[in-house]
């Protein structure tokens, strides 16, 4: 329900606008910090220096945050292919949910920094472990997000489609997994900002590309500038996924944000 | 049409045994519109849902056009208290979902053509396309009035349909679906706890007494249709019954503020 209707709040344009004018006020603060304190570039770099250094291997850069996106959405997507059938395998049986469902806490609970160097030792350098690492951080919030939504059909649905005789597979697909979706996607949205994170702890266990490579690099040569130009990308990307996820569900589930 | 021979509910709930129902014996004629009425926790959902075949009765027999019930039927249709719209389904898709779920793409064209005109019948033509949230709590209750028709069932139970509906629109309903009754000779099990509802739409009131639910009296209604609130015909009529109902419902019998059991 909307309760105000100045443009502020409604309009297209500010949607787009405001999120702006927040990013350029803060760097502008941040500019006013460096300025007014005299900060040393080594110690927190003004925001044209990090642009400066961008600017001087973009063509690297650009190829080092390929790599990380690569790498975060191979986990992401096998995150959902791990963890959505583990959902509704859990919903299904009380059983499995006993059985199965301490274990991941457990590994969720583990915090996965301490993993990463054992993933390095069992997959090597390559982009394989990088994945794992971004499957193992992002895929629990999908598992929960989805499990919630299966629980949460209506029961008065669920009486209706039993009064038409429905069949379970018809309950099941006509019914609760498109119910589900809304907070599925709530979980997806949580997590592939966490699988940009997991690609970048894989990235910083060991390897020789991708922005958290860039980062841990930039911290033995003291290049504060290029840590923050690298972080600068790894946000972009982040974002960036995030809002295509948010456009996704807007497309498909027009229906979602009305009736919850 | 619908026979119940000494039929009994028992829930077993956390606080222990509930009796919901006792010794229900009725019978209810073809094409007949019967309401059911009674305090909350009267049990009188219970019952609708035993004739459903939602829910198994404890002990006694229910049988719907001769045959026993023992699971939901595709000739008997039920309406909820709430429209219960699969939210990204189309107004069309909505009402053809009982179709839909039968399977089978025999008749589809034809029961296409049957949805738009009972679309039409209760004044929702040119809302095909649109999604439940974009209607009004009517509009919503009047599409799933469609649903429930869509099959040509022989009998429809309807569970409060029009109580969370605003008074106007009530009473609105309530002749549509008069109409509708009269038009396409279904037999009608309707649950209310609205006295006015039950002398409007029934031709027999049967009343429950409240925990455990048992009759207590079926009051004939003998007033010509279509009765509308509106109008002043038969007004004494309809004063009396009125009264006589509230009589009965009011008698003690047990306390009133027992937790609700319909479920």
């Amino acid at each position: 329900m909307k309760t105000r209707s100045s443009w502020l709040t409604t309009s297209r344009t500010s949607a787009i606008l405001l999120p702006v004018v927040g990013v350029i006020a803060t760097i502008a603060l941040w500019w006013l910090v460096i300025v007014l304190f005299d900060i040393k570039q080594f110690l927190l770099p003004s925001p044209y220096d990090v642009l400066q250094r961008f600017l001087e291997q973009p063509g690297y850069l650009l190829q080092q945050t390929w790599v990380s996106l690569v790498e975060s959405l191979a986990g992401f997507g096998l995150a959902i292919v791990i963890g959505i059938p583990i959902a509704l395998v859990i919903v299904r049986s009380a059983i499995l949910e006993r059985l199965v469902y301490p274990l991941l806490l457990a590994v969720n609970a583990i915090p996965k920094i301490a993993i990463a160097p054992l993933l390095v030792v069992w997959m090597g350098f390559g982009q394989l472990p990088k994945i794992m690492m971004a499957l193992l951080v992002c895929f629990f919030p999908i598992v929960i997000s989805t499990a919630q939504g299966m629980k949460s059909t209506p029961a008065e649905l669920v009486e209706l489609l039993r009064s038409l005789k429905a069949s379970r597979t018809q309950e099941f697909f006509k019914l609760r997994l498109t119910y589900a979706l809304p907070q599925i996607f709530t979980g997806l949205k949580v997590a592939i900002s966490l699988a940009v994170i997991g690609s970048v702890i894989g990235e910083f266990a060991g390897s020789t590309e991708g922005l958290g490579y860039v980062i841990w690099n930039s911290g033995a040569s003291a290049d504060t500038p290029l840590a923050f130009a690298a972080i600068g990308l790894l946000s972009i990307m982040s974002i960036v996924l995030f809002y295509g996820l948010v456009l996704l569900e807007h497309l498909l589930l027009p229906w979602a944000e009305e009736t919850r | 049409m619908i026979e119940l021979g000494g039929v009994g509910q028992v829930f077993e709930g956390r606080g222990g045994r509930v009796q919901a129902l006792d010794d229900i014996d009725l019978h209810v004629r073809e094409n007949e519109f019967v309401t059911l009425i009674g305090r909350s926790g009267c049990g009188k959902s219970t019952l609708l849902r035993l004739i459903a075949g939602l829910l198994p009765p404890t002990y006694g027999a229910v049988t719907v056009a001769g045959e026993p019930v023992t699971g939901p039927r595709r000739d008997v249709s039920f309406m909820f208290q709430r429209p219960a719209l699969l939210p990204w389904r189309s107004v069309l898709s909505n009402v053809m979902l009982p179709v839909e779920i039968s399977g089978g793409d025999s008749g589809r064209k034809e029961y296409r053509d049957r949805a738009h005109e009972l679309l039409e019948l209760v004044g929702l033509s040119g809302f095909e396309r649109r999604l439940p949230h974009e209607l009004s709590g009517g509009m919503q209750q009047r599409v799933s009035l469609c649903r429930s028709l869509i099959r040509r069932p022989q009998v429809m139970l309807m569970d409060e349909p029009f109580s969370a509906l605003d008074a106007l629109t009530r009473t609105e309903m309530s002749d549509e679906l008069q109409r509708i009754q009269m038009e396409l000779a279904t037999t009608i099990v309707f649950v209310t706890h609205s006295i006015e509802e039950a002398v409007l739409l029934a031709d027999r009131v049967v009343v429950l007494t409240p925990r455990p639910g048992r009759l207590r009296e079926i009051v004939e209604i003998d007033i010509p249709r279509p009765r509308s609130l509106g109008t002043n015909a038969h007004l004494t009529e309809v004063a009396e019954i009125s009264g006589r109902l509230h009589g009965l419902l009011a008698e003690k019998t047990h306390p009133a503020d027992a937790p609700e059991a319909n479920r």
